[in-house]
């Protein structure tokens, strides 16, 4: 019991510390970490697949996530950063203050632990539970990704940037190619006022200057 | 109920709180859309810790598993698309200020 109490501490400040922290870089480790540690207590709560998940997932796949996300990002001024750093001040001096004194009240409070359990079940297998019982789960588990899959080729795709091009004078000067001529040498034919042009504009992310 | 299972249920419920509490928080306070993202995070590990304890309680580990399994799996693609938003979003208002995303083209 004192082990699942210290991970429940070492819990909740890495998970207040990737909210308080500054650099978007630790506090997105600090989630990682935070990950770590609930991995170890769902292990010691006899949930090793979905401990194993948590850790592959959480801890792996959405920290990269989140690093690729603050690389695509451009870094602060330094007068952004000074305004920033007053804000946050302001607004998250409070955090720790609330959750010592909800700790406390729960604490004092007394939580009644005195109701009944239902009988224990018979222990089941996770993957007979997914396939045999949860089939709808999985359903919606592969329409999600699907979903996410078009969601993110449509975020990121190639867009067709329109321009009107209003009053386009320097193109006048073109000379306008001679009737009947069908060799017109190249030269194109004036563009009118307010024409539409359509470019391929390539994904471009917004870069950190190095 | 045994010892260790009350004490296991005192000690959930006061850090699961907490955890819903610095998630919630996080997501309302914040201006940076990025910071709003861990705090959804956040969110989602107390649910799973939740999850994992009620089966753990009710000795029904393998039911808790598979939710806990499909909840990371949504947490997963939702926190991604999410993601290519907040890119998207910082190409056209050049800032990570969720104020800046006032102006909507409906």
């Amino acid at each position: 019991m004192t082990i699942n109490l210290l991970l429940l501490m070492a819990l909740t400040i890495t998970a207040l510390g990737s909210v308080l922290k500054k650099d978007l870089v630790k506090a997105a480790i600090a989630l990682a970490v935070t990950s770590i540690i609930l991995t170890i207590l769902m292990f010691r709560l006899a949930s090793p697949l979905a401990a194993v998940f948590e850790l592959s997932v959480c801890a792996g796949l959405i920290t990269v996530i989140f690093m690729s996300t603050i690389s695509l990002t451009k870094p602060l001024t330094a007068q952004q950063e000074e305004e920033r750093l007053h804000s946050r001040a302001k607004h998250f001096a409070s955090l720790p203050v609330m959750v010592i004194a909800a700790a406390a009240v729960l604490v004092f409070v007394g939580i009644p632990t005195n109701f009944i359990l239902p009988p224990a079940a018979p222990a089941g297998d996770v993957r007979n539970v997914l396939w045999n019982e949860r089939q709808f789960d999985l359903v919606g588990q592969m329409l999600v990704v699907l979903a996410g899959c078009f969601g993110i080729l449509v975020l990121f795709k190639e867009r067709v940037k329109t321009t009107r091009r209003a009053g386009a004078a320097w193109m006048r000067a073109i000379p306008p190619t001679a009737a009947g001529d069908k060799f017109n040498n190249g030269a194109q034919a004036p563009m009118k006022d307010d024409e539409v042009v359509s470019e391929t504009v390539p994904f471009e992310s917004v870069g950190r200057k190095t | 109920m045994t010892g260790n299972t009350a004490q296991l249920i005192r000690m959930m419920a006061i850090f699961i709180p907490l955890l819903f509490i610095a998630g919630f928080y996080c997501v309302i306070a914040t201006r940076s859309l990025i910071r709003a993202l861990i705090g959804i995070e956040i969110l989602t590990k107390a649910v799973t810790l939740l999850l994992v304890v009620a089966g753990y309680l009710t000795g029904r580990t393998a039911f808790s598993q598979a939710c806990v399994i499909t909840l990371i799996t949504i947490e997963a693609v939702v926190l991604a698309v999410a993601a290519g938003l907040i890119v998207n979003a910082v190409q056209h208002t050049d800032s990570l200020d969720k104020r800046k995303l006032e102006n909507l083209r409906g």
